[in-house]
Order: structure tokens, then sequence, then C-alpha cells
């Protein structure tokens, strides 16, 4: 996910991926638009979080916690609740993460997968106002890896949505001034999710879902974010400074809409017994 | 109470009672009040009296003598910096691995991303671990590939005597380099070959604890081989059918 080609990968391994490519194998024996195993588990931490879910895709696995707490509209937007999604790369996850504040590569996971939450409009935050210009819902959606073994994108835009649909906090209504509890529960307003995906290019060759070691000899990779119409609502290029051709995006964008649906299922499979 | 609590090679957990009574705790374990209790996940062995517990996990602590492979970060001055995992970096005197007199700047001979075998010439915590390349077998490495695995399991890839790595070389037709940091490389006459001795590994790894895998390692790669055989058979069936049916337009 972040730009790792400064991190010494040997000859010998930089040479032996690309030369799989070349004859039509990945490290890992996948096809070039295969998916590792995915796994997505959720309400990992239902005591602390009002919705959580860990996605597990291969051996990277990013877990995100949903916080819904109450204040007040940004003022350009006084009728509609606020949306944040953070990131931590935190040293667990790999020898390549410091502890400390989130540096840029962080910041960059935090803001891709917003993006793909936001531009979507996954979350109808007109539907989190309580009270116009004073008290709306405040959704935080907070990932931490825990293990890095590539593609951190996708995992943590699996584990957010995932989240987000398993999140249940108390409604709440102004009474003399003072927010108080209906009683009843809300689930976050959710309209169209949308998943990215994350393709990476390689001398000719696009493959998705890239291993950490593929991720160490890419030209750049590109991260789509794909909603429930086929549309792409965010494109974002990273993961390094190597050029690539529109014919290239298109190939990528091809393989983004031939596997999108299955990932949306396994969120909403993962997510359907929770009332 | 004295006596011994658990069973040839059984998997223990740490803090677990292993011995009480006439014994001498030894690696991966510690005593407490005449009892010996592990202080690790592995597997417990008792020799003679001493009782000790071989980890089945663990990241490469560098000995004296140890083969490793590993790979160069950092070319500075007439020292090169080499990644060999682990929780230390290894450094290399251009002394220690060329032959006097060389250039001054010696990335020209290795350079950042080459993989190197070499043997730890010093270790102690405070400081190295120091490589050499001076000596039979080392040297630098080109093509092949560098398969991963757990530093405590490569006394198992290689095997009583060399058992199973040399049963493993024998029935793939391969070169390979056992780095005991836990890099083997792997030079394989095809891609499908070195396939089947990753898998052989990755077999290795998951029932290191268990006996006889030495015969069913070889069992698999032999099954595998045979189906890559009935393989290689049927493409060939099918490229001489092919002709066939060539010839046969061409005379019509």
């Amino acid at each position: 996910m972040g730009d790792f080609s400064s991190e010494t990968i040997s000859h010998i391994d930089r040479h032996y991926i690309k030369t799989l490519l070349d004859n039509g194998e990945r490290i890992d024996n996948r096809a070039f638009d295969e998916y590792r195993d995915i796994e997505i588990e959720i309400g990992p931490v239902e005591a602390k979080a009002e919705g959580s879910a860990i996605a597990r895709l291969g051996g990277t696995s990013v877990i995100a916690g949903v916080k819904v707490l109450t204040g007040q509209p940004y003022p350009d937007t006084p009728d509609e609740g606020v949306t944040m999604v953070t990131a931590e790369l935190s040293p667990i996850a790999s020898p390549m993460f410091e502890s400390g504040p989130p540096r840029e590569d962080a910041i960059e996971l935090a803001r891709v997968v917003d993006r793909g939450v936001r531009e979507s409009g996954t979350v109808d935050t007109k539907k989190l106002c309580i009270e116009e210009g004073k008290h709306v819902y405040l959704v935080f959606c907070d990932l931490y890896t825990l293990e890095y073994d590539g593609n951190l994108i996708d995992a943590a835009s699996l584990a957010a949505n995932a989240a987000l649909l398993d999140t249940r906090f108390p409604e709440l209504k102004l009474e003399d001034d003072e927010l108080v509890e209906t009683g009843k529960m809300m689930k976050v307003p959710l309209e169209n999710m949308a998943i990215e995906l994350t393709a990476s290019k390689i001398g000719e060759h696009i493959v998705i879902d890239p291993h950490i070691r593929e991720e160490m000899v890419q030209d750049c990779r590109l991260t789509m974010a794909i909603d429930e119409e086929d549309n792409f609502t965010a494109l974002q290029k990273g993961g390094g400074v190597g050029p690539i051709s529109i014919a290239k995006i298109e190939e990528a964008m091809d393989m983004g809409l031939a596997r999108v649906k299955d990932l949306r299922k396994l969120v909403l499979e993962a997510t359907s017994n929770k009332d | 109470m004295a006596g011994i609590f658990f069973q040839k090679r059984e998997v223990v957990v740490p803090g677990q009672l292993l011995a009480e009574g006439r014994y001498r705790p030894s690696v991966g374990t510690y005593d407490r009040e005449g009892k010996i209790y592990s202080a690790l996940v592995g597997l417990a062995e008792l020799r003679g009296n001493t009782v000790k517990v071989v980890p089945l996990e663990g990241v490469y602590i560098p000995r004296e003598g140890d083969l490793v492979i590993g790979t160069i970060q950092i070319v500075a001055g007439n020292n090169w910096k080499v990644d060999i995992g682990g929780p230390y970096q290894a450094s290399i005197h251009a002394n220690n691995a060329l032959r006097r007199p060389y250039d001054d700047d010696i990335s020209k001979y290795m350079d950042c991303g080459d993989t190197i075998v070499a043997e730890v010439s010093a270790f102690d915590r405070v400081t190295g671990p120091f490589l050499t390349m001076k000596g039979r077998g080392l040297r630098k490495l080109d093509d092949g590939m560098i398969v991963r695995v757990s530093p405590a399991k490569i006394p198992r890839i290689i095997g009583r005597r060399g058992s199973m790595i040399n049963m493993i070389k024998d029935n793939l037709n391969l070169q390979t380099v056992v780095g005991q940091n836990g890099r083997i490389w792997v030079r394989a006459p095809d891609v499908a070959r070195s396939r089947l001795a990753v898998e052989a590994f990755k077999m290795i790894e998951e029932q290191s604890h268990t006996s006889k895998l030495t015969d069913r390692v070889d069992a698999m790669l032999k099954e595998e081989l045979a189906k890559l055989e009935s393989k290689d058979e049927e493409n060939e069936d099918n490229e001489e059918t092919e002709k066939d049916e060539e010839s046969e337009d061409e005379i019509e």
C-alpha cells in the first residue's frame, strides 16, 4: 500500500517474481485475477465498540472498530452527521512499521479507505442528524493493522464496511436541551456499499490483490472503489512512481468489475446474522 | 515427589512442570526450588539426566559457525550491512570477502539487493554478528529462488546427517543451500520442481514435531512427480495427434 520500492528486496526475489509472471504464474500459485482466501469475523470487540470486524485476506489482517459519539456538525453541513476513518499501522503487523504518530503511509491508508466509504455515499449522513446545527452523530471508524502480508487497503475496506454494518447504537433525542436515549437501537444508515479492489502493475502484468513481495517489486498500484451499480466512485494510483497506461488501467478496472460482487457478497454474508 | 513429568518429545508450554529431583535444567528450561519448568513452547527431551526444551518457533539468533543466507542492505565504506533476518543486522568487511587488492568502491563487487551465502564468524550480544565469505561454498548467489521458513525448523529440514534434505534434492534434482537463519536457496530444473520443493518445506514446517516425516515427504514428492510425468506424456501425445492431423490435411 505504501511505496516500498526502496525496501531492499533481493535481486533473486525480484527476478524470480518477474520470471514467474512472464510465465503466467504468481509466487503463491494464484491466477492474476484471483483473490487470496478471505475471512470476515464480526463483533470481535463487542464490549467496547459499537461495531467491529476483522478482515483476513490471505496473511493480511486488519481490525476495524466503529465508535458512535455525538457532537457538533461541520458549519457547512449543519444537517449532516460526520464520518471519519483513521488508520494505524501498528508495529505488530510488520517490522517495517514504527510506533508513534501516523506517518504518510498510515494517513494514506485511512484516506483511501475513507474515499471508498465517502464518495459512494455509503453512509447517508443526513440520517445522522439529531438537531440541525447543534447535535449530530459522529461515526468514527478506526482501522488497526494486525498482520501485513500485502494489500492492506482491500482488507481495511472489507473490515470497515463489515464493521459499519455491524454497528448498533442507542438512538438519542433532544429533551429540554439534553440528549436522552429513546430506547431504540439504531444502525448506521448505509446506502450504497463501495468495495475497494487493488491491482498491482509489475512490468506489463496486472495482478489483483498483491502479496507483500509483489508489492515490493511493483511499478505502482491502482485502487478502485466500485459501488453496487458497478460505478467506479474512486480511483487512486499509488504504491510506486512507475507509470501506468490507459490500456492497463482499463485492464485493472475489468478485473475489479469481475471480482467486486464476490467480495461484497462475503461482507453481506458475514453481517447478515445480526438483527 | 521426584521424577520426570513428560513423555518423549511431548509438546510442552511455558511454566509446565517437567521434572523434579536429580535433574539438570538445560536449554529452554528454568528451575525453581528443585523443580524444572519449561520456558518455551517446544518439545521436551531428556538426555541422560539433562532436561531440555527444543523450541517449535523463534527468531534467528546467530551462532558462530552458522551458515546463513543474507541480502545486502547497505554499502558503508569497506563494509556491507547484511540482512539475515532476526533481531540482529550482520556486517561483513571487504577483507573477509574479497582478495586484495580491491577497488575503493566495493559496491562493484557486491551491491544492495545481492544475496550471499556466508558464515557467522563472530557474535556476542554486544557486537556483531560478523560474517565471512572466506570458505568453501561461500559466495554470491545468482538466479534460483529463496524460500523462507522458520529458523526453528531448519534442523528438521536438514534431517539427521542430511537425510531429509538429500532425499528432497535427489527426488527433485535440485541444488540447494540451507541457511541456519531460515532461508533456503533452491535451484531447480523447472518451475514445477521448485514449487514442489516449497511444498516439501511447508510440509516439514507444519509437521516437524511428528515422526516418520522423511518417509511421508518422500511419498508426497514421488506422487506429485508421477502426476507431472503423466501430464507431460499427455501433452506429448496431444502434440503428436495434432501433427498427425496436420499432415493428413496436407495430403488431402
